[in-house]
């Protein structure tokens, strides 16, 4: 069975800086997959390359045997990636429920004359996304604060508000960039059941980034390591950790 | 009140909107019929309501979408003119004054939209300073441009010109109906206050519930974080597009009802220049950023306070200085903003304590 990602040889530079370079991976259909690597090896930078924050000027990226390299965020988006931010990036002014209903905007239609008008399908429309929403905060525990302002919430719910969010797009695949950044070891171990759980409820495939070893030797199958650009190791979570070059480079101490 | 309830808290909110610009009409119109209030003051109704819908509209694209627009005034003037073109043509045509402004109307408006939209293609691409400036001189040329338009009727047709009326080369029979810096003539008085504040409900009505709305949600997204908004597969231009034209044609229709109300349209720099564009900033800058409740009780209380100040002919400014500093105050500082949203919590979300 083909992989569900499948990137070939992607790079990208800034300036003088060959921030990625021949970038491989190949995430199977529901893997948990972890991309780790020190400060500044161009983890996230993958990740905008995968989403069309920024155009590849090498390789090729293919979700579900899809050729997606170069396209538009929102194209992409419409393929099937998901992502969350690690700076966290809310619509801050909107209540936690409305910011998961946007994240249902391309899976639920109405017109905007029916929007207007509050016509029929208006309200039935509406009373779907409100129902579908409220089911994805709740897996984050997030029910409660439904009607506050995003900017209100803590930290950690912020962080697990964003994966509700990226969520509700029905991706085939979840990108989260740092999610456990910002979280007490409490938190954290809430987390990694929602990632597990989220997992398993909706077939989800993810490819995370995180600093946290705990949580990724916790719920990552696999690794990939990033050092300076390039791929370092790759391979099962157990291998990789113990490979003498990522130690040094990375895990150090 | 079990029927209040039960609505959700953003139509409660709006239906007090809609109870209060109802209730403030009744009371003025009351005055106006027992003949309590000066004719000055009776004929600042009308510009009342345009200064109003111009507010609720720009609040739109500054509050809803976020972006910095000063070309408000050109969108007016744009359906200012086209509709009382259209008006002064069809004055013989049509004799009913009602049904003659309802197709005005709708022509003011879509023209405006088509504007709307046309300078919206290229200029939504700037960000904040570019794009006021762009809008700007937007506004202004327009007004220019219709400075120097010259349109006159004849057994022949319709004959153009942007140099004078001689260039219009007319029979004898012909009549000049746009004369350049001087306008256009003999619009037929079809505004009135009722009118007015029929449109101002309608354009709550279509933002409110354009807020409300998936496209309003999609809006608002974009403002808060475009980048996040694209990541979810947010359409950036349609939406932006989507408001923009939508506020435009609200002000188009501010246009008309202006063109309407007056015998001779003029483009000025007072009533379609940058002046207005900014009266008109300060009216949603000073009732919220993005509160439409806001924005209709600036525009009233600003256009209203200098005339019923008029008897403390010395003091008038100052006064009028005190009040746009308390209602500054008023939206803007936290401690006022905390103690407004205690007492003055109509319908809006309440803060809880974060667990
Ligand atoms: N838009 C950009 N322009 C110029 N340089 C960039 C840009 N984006 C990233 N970089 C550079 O690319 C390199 C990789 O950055 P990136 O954010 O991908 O690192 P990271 O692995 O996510 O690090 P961290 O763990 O700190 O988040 C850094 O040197 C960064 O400065
Ligand atoms: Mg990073």
């Amino acid at each position: 069975m083909a992989a569900l990602l499948d990137v070939k040889n992607l790079g990208i530079s800034f300036g003088g800086l060959r921030a990625v370079n021949a970038f491989n991976i190949s995430v199977e259909k529901e893997e948990l997959y972890g991309l780790i690597g020190p400060n500044g090896a161009g983890k996230t930078t993958v990740f905008n390359l995968l989403t069309g924050v920024y155009k590849p000027d090498s390789g090729k990226v293919l979700l579900d045997g899809e050729d997606i390299t170069g396209k538009k965020t929102i194209d992409i988006s419409k393929a099937g990636i998901a992502r969350t931010f690690q700076n966290i990036r809310l619509f801050k002014q909107l209540s936690v429920l409305d910011n998961v209903k946007v994240g249902l905007h391309n899976k639920h239609h109405y017109s905007t004359i029916e929007g207007i008008l509050r016509l029929p399908r208006y309200r039935s429309v509406e009373k779907e996304m409100d129902e579908k929403a409220m089911d994805l905060l709740k897996v984050f525990e997030l029910e409660q604060v439904a009607q506050q302002l995003a900017s209100n919430l803590p930290y950690g719910q912020q962080r697990k508000l964003e994966i509700a969010r990226a969520l509700a797009t029905e991706p085939k695949l979840l990108l989260l960039d740092e999610p456990a950044a910002g979280m007490n070891p409490n938190e954290t171990g809430e987390l990694m059941d929602m990632i597990r759980f989220v997992r398993e409820q909706f077939h989800m495939t993810v490819l995370l980034i995180e600093h946290d070893m705990k949580l990724v030797s916790g719920i990552c199958e696999k690794l990939t390591v990033l050092n300076f650009g390039e791929v370092l190791s790759q391979g099962d979570t157990g291998t990789v950790l113990n490979d003498p070059q990522v130690i040094t480079a990375y895990l150090g101490e | 009140m079990g029927m209040l309830k039960k609505m959700s808290k953003n139509t409660r909110s709006n239906l007090i909107t809609y109870g209060i610009v109802i209730a403030a009409f009744l009371i003025m119109q009351t005055l106006i019929t027992t003949g309590s209030i000066s004719s000055l003051l009776e004929g600042l109704m009308v510009p009342l309501c345009i200064y109003v819908i111009l507010a609720v509209s720009l609040n739109l694209v500054v509050g809803i979408l976020g972006e910095l627009s000063l070309g408000h005034a050109g969108f007016m003037c744009v359906g200012a003119f086209t509709s009382a073109f259209f008006s002064k043509c069809m004055r013989d045509v049509i004799t009913s004054s009602l049904l003659r402004f309802f197709l005005a109307l709708l022509i003011g408006i879509a023209v405006a939209a088509v504007f709307g939209l046309i300078i919206g293609i290229p200029v939504l691409r700037l960000k904040g300073d570019y794009l006021a400036i762009v809008t700007l001189a937007f506004g202004e040329i327009i007004k220019n441009l219709v400075n120097v338009l010259f349109i006159g009727r004849d057994s022949n047709g319709f004959h153009f010109s942007t140099k004078d009326v001689m260039d219009l080369n007319m029979e004898p029979d012909g009549t000049v109906l746009v004369n350049g810096p001087q306008g256009i003539t003999g619009t037929p008085k079809d505004s009135t206050f009722l009118i007015g504040v029929i449109l101002i409900l309608i354009t709550l009505f279509i933002v409110t519930n354009l807020i409300n709305s998936r496209d309003g949600r999609a809006i608002m997204a974009i403002r808060d974080n475009r980048i996040a908004a694209e990541s979810i597969g947010i359409n950036v231009t349609k939406y932006k597009l989507m408001a923009f034209t939508i506020s435009a044609a609200l002000a188009g229709a501010a246009g008309v009802l202006y063109a309407h109300n007056l015998s001779t349209l003029t483009a000025t720099t007072n009533n379609f220049g940058y002046n207005m564009s900014i009266t008109i900033l300060v009216f949603v800058v000073l009732g919220g950023i993005g509160n439409i409740r806001g924005s209709i009780i600036a525009a009233v209380i600003l256009t209203l306070l200098p005339e019923l100040l008029r008897g403390l002919s010395d003091y008038r400014m100052l006064i009028y200085a005190i009040v746009l500093i308390i209602m500054m105050l008023f939206n803007w500082a936290p401690k006022a903003i905390e103690w407004r949203e205690k007492y003055f919590s109509f319908g809006k979300r309440k803060k809880e304590a974060v667990k």
